[in-house]
């Protein structure tokens, strides 16, 4: 239906309006195979699973979060020291560590790094090229186990391999599989919370189940309030408009 | 061949807080000043409209460009150091400002003891309380000689704090009143309390109201925004370099600031330093900055790296202890220096999202030696605290000890404890060590072809005995706090130095003192081997407190700055003479 932009102030036509633009920019850019996209939305949801809360992974829009991230710099290292020597794939083996599980990770720059998170950083995969291996490998596992592919197998399958890929139970070629995970499961809670600017967070579901308020100018008149104060989430196309 | 430039009074290697003050100081005296800044151009407007944890939290927008070089890191001597490659575990400042654009503020002196640390241990517990291989050495500077430039220091940035109850002796009070009070704050105030301590608001350089610095630069009244550490402030509000010193010295017509502009070598004759070589990183071209003066304050990597490509001071070497240039590397670390304690509250709700960089509290009855260190098996102490910046979502997703860290379980908890948990950790000093030290890579190179500067650091018994008495002194706070769930940190006795790098607390590598044979700078930050060549930062301290640094890196700015122009109108000489 075509609307005049000029002529209609009917909400509910401009929320359609709205949804149109998200669509037209949900389109694989970094993935190819669309069997590899399936696997990591089938991924992305076992990770933060829809339920009563709200939105999970899929309706937030994290995988196509994760392929806007790994066809950018992020995803091909852009800003890294990328120089050789690599160190080689049985010493990155042997420097296996403890999961960054449980560490406290807030504020940002007190994030505890695990050896695991160096191991990841020596490889001589990108992150891009780290994600395709993980997820291929996540459907050949399936394939082996179930004889489906990641993204047809049950859920309690599914979660079965993830926690294998986890613990390092399940190998891969140039990376460390638990360090897959923490990527995996890091881009995950990113596309669910950052700024829907990136394509994740969609319409600021994440936000609302967190009761985050987003870009907000200034707390001064909250900050010493005792009691909880509720606001409608702002995003910064919203905050930098103004 | 490098082109040849005008030669100046003096040439600053970085434009961060070290570099910025020197420039102001410098130039307001009349002299013709160039800096050299290896990022980009910025402005206070290039923060506007930046709260964007995505790009800025998880992506370190701000932080070094490691395309270009890095640091090699390992945790002894047996091992091969591999390169830091990225930012997630290497937060070094660049740009206009450098690291003191995207700091919080916090703004801590050191102690009395700090200075004195070697004689007054010797004094209260005897020399064997000093462990074999702890390189322990006094600053050859007091307290109270450096009084009047932490006041200083503290007038420029617009400090706001109140009076820490059982901290030194202060001439003056802070220019502006603390932070609010919030309620997680109160209650953390008030279990330190009922526990005997003596809590405070830690001093902030989030400025709490509009201001006028004493060089007439205006820094503007924090609106608690919450997007403040490894940010810009929106708002011009956080004492950063380029609204105050930058913007001074600026003023001033003498300081001609260059970014893209990367340093690559002190040159000098062997007596004199004669100027510095860099890069223009747009074009690859090289030129030759001379100066009457040459200022290295391009923090503690660049500084000591620059010493030893340029062959200036003697290299410390770690078996015969012999040396100077890279001894004493010491830092703040993720996995043994901010551990502590999470609370979580089943029933009571805060507004975690609402904060400031430094908005925080502390107490200061575990640090230096405030506590009688006669039947504890380390030296030193720590700052617990608790700090309301703002919690993000995508670094807020704690949830108790046992949860899994993803699935359904996590879902519901991590929603369910997002505005219910608090954290109060602690920030433990850093001792010295014959085995950490800084030295060049023998493999891995950087973007011009110089070998990348290597840290060889392992964790002692002292570091892991302190930060375990630190866990259990913020555990029983959070205990008193009433949190429901307490899950403190873990610091197993064979914990490992991560290779992280994660907010540029680090000292070492070019240290001051009054023995040329134990030091490479005096307390005037000028090298014993080459008058005219100042090393400032951090890279000056011979240990590291458990305070962040700024303010100290800040106050010794100054003092150098003073130095540099005795120098300058002398033509020559050390400003302060060996004491040996
Ligand atoms: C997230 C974060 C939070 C922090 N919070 C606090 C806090 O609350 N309180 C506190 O006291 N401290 C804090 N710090 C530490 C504080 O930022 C530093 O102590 C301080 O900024 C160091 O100042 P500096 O001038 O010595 O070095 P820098 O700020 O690092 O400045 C050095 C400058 O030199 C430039 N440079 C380096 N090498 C070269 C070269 N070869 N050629 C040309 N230029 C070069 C760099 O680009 C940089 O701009 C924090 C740090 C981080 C990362
Ligand atoms: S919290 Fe205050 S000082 Fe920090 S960025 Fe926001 S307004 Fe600026």
């Amino acid at each position: 239906m075509l609307t005049n932009q000029f002529t209609t102030d009917n909400a509910d036509e401009k929320q359609t309006d709205t949804e149109k633009a998200a669509d037209f920019q949900e389109a694989r850019q970094f993935f190819t195979r669309n069997e590899d996209f399936n696997a990591l939305s089938a991924a992305t949801e076992c990770i933060y699973p829809k339920d009563d809360n709200g939105p999970g992974a899929v309706e937030l829009g994290v995988p196509y979060f994760i392929d806007k991230q790994m066809a950018g710099s992020w995803g091909t290292n852009a800003r890294d020291y990328r120089h050789a020597p690599f160190i080689k794939f049985q010493q990155v083996e042997s420097m296996k560590g403890k999961s960054e599980e449980q560490s406290p990770t807030n504020p940002p720059y007190v994030v505890k790094h695990s050896e695991t998170e160096l191991q990841r950083h020596q490889a001589r995969l990108t992150r891009g090229e780290i994600f395709i291996e993980g997820l291929r490998k996540l459907n050949q596992e399936s394939q082996k186990r179930f004889s489906a592919p990641f993204y047809e197998a049950e859920e309690e399958q599914q979660i079965e391999i993830l926690k294998d890929m986890e613990s390092g139970n399940i190998k891969l070629k140039g990376v460390a599989a638990e360090n897959f995970f923490i990527l995996l499961r890091r881009m995950t809670l990113e596309g669910a919370f950052s700024d829907p600017l990136y394509g994740g967070n969609r319409n600021l579901a994440g936000w609302k189940m967190k009761e985050f308020p987003g870009a907000q100018a200034s707390y001064a008149n909250i900050i010493e309030k005792d009691e909880f104060v509720k606001m409608k989430p702002v995003s910064l196309t919203n905050y930098q408009g103004h | 061949m490098a082109t040849k430039l005008d030669k100046v009074d003096a040439v600053i290697v970085g434009s961060g807080w070290a570099g910025g003050i020197v420039a102001a100081e410098l130039s307001k005296k009349g002299y013709k000043v160039v800096g050299l800044e290896r990022g980009a151009d910025k402005k206070s407007e290039d923060y506007i409209g930046t709260k964007d944890e995505l790009r800025f939290s998880m992506r370190y927008e701000m932080m070094q460009d490691l395309t270009k070089e890095t640091i090699t890191s390992r945790n002894g001597a047996d091992q091969t150091a591999l390169p830091v490659r990225t930012n997630e575990n290497a937060f070094l400042g660049t740009d206009t400002g450098g690291a003191g654009v995207h700091w919080n503020g916090h703004n801590f002196r050191y102690l009395p003891y700090d200075f004195e640390i070697y004689s007054k241990t010797v004094e209260r517990y005897g020399k064997n309380k000093i462990p074999k291989g702890m390189t322990l050495q006094d600053w050859g500077v007091t307290y109270d000689d450096m009084e009047k430039y932490y006041d200083k220091y503290e007038k420029m940035a617009g400090i706001s704090g109140e009076e820490n109850p059982i901290g030194p002796y202060r001439s003056d009070k802070f220019p502006n009143p603390p932070m609010k009070d919030t309620p997680s704050i109160k209650l953390f105030k008030q279990a330190a309390k009922e526990l005997g301590y003596h809590p405070y608001q830690i001093p902030s350089a989030n400025v709490t109201q509009q201001y006028e610095n004493p060089d007439g630069e205006t820094i503007n009244a924090c609106v608690y925004c919450a997007f403040c550490e490894t940010y810009g402030c929106d708002f011009g509000a956080k004492a950063d370099p380029i609204i105050t010193v930058l913007a001074t010295a600026k003023k001033t017509g003498n300081y001609e600031l260059r970014n893209d502009a990367y340093a690559t070598k002190v040159i000098h004759d062997g007596e004199k330093a004669t100027g510095v070589l860099y890069m223009d990183i747009r074009t690859g071209e090289e030129f030759e900055q001379p100066a009457d003066i040459v200022v290295l304050a391009g923090f503690v990597f660049t500084n000591t790296k620059l010493l030893l490509t340029s062959k200036i001071g003697k290299p410390y070497d770690p078996k015969t202890g012999t040396g100077v240039i890279g001894k004493n590397f010491t830092g703040h670390f993720s996995n043994v220096t901010y551990l502590g304690a999470r609370g979580y509250f089943k029933d009571k709700k805060f507004n975690s999202f609402a904060g400031a960089g430094a908005l925080a509290s502390t107490l200061d009855d575990f640090s230096g030696d405030n506590i009688d260190h006669s039947d504890l098996d380390f030296l030193h102490g720590f700052e617990p605290h608790i700090r309301v910046m703002g919690d993000r979502p995508i670094g807020n997703n704690h949830v108790p000890k046992g949860t899994p860290s993803w699935g359904r379980e996590f879902k519901e908890k991590s929603l369910y404890y997002t505005n219910r948990n608090l954290y109060v950790d602690a920030q433990a000093a850093a001792l010295p060590w014959a085995h950490n030290y800084l030295d060049l890579d023998p493999t891995y190179k950087d973007f011009a072809g110089n070998p990348l500067l290597r840290v060889t650091y392992k964790y002692s018994k002292q570091d892991i005995k302190l930060g375990q008495y630190a866990i259990k002194r913020a555990a029983e706070i959070m205990e008193k706090m009433g949190a429901d769930i307490v899950d403190e940190d873990e610091l197993p006795d064979d914990t490992q130095f991560n290779n992280s790098y994660p907010n540029s607390h680090n000292g070492g590598g070019a240290i001051m003192g009054t023995d040329p044979k134990t030091s490479a700078v005096n307390t005037y930050s000028q090298m014993w081997d080459m008058d005219n060549l100042f090393v400032v930062g951090s890279s000056s301290f011979p240990h590291f407190s458990n305070y962040n640094p700024t303010e100290t890196i800040g106050a010794f700015a100054y003092r150098a700055s003073e130095g540099m122009d005795q120098y300058l109108k002398n033509g020559s000489g050390l400003i302060e003479k060996p004491s040996v």
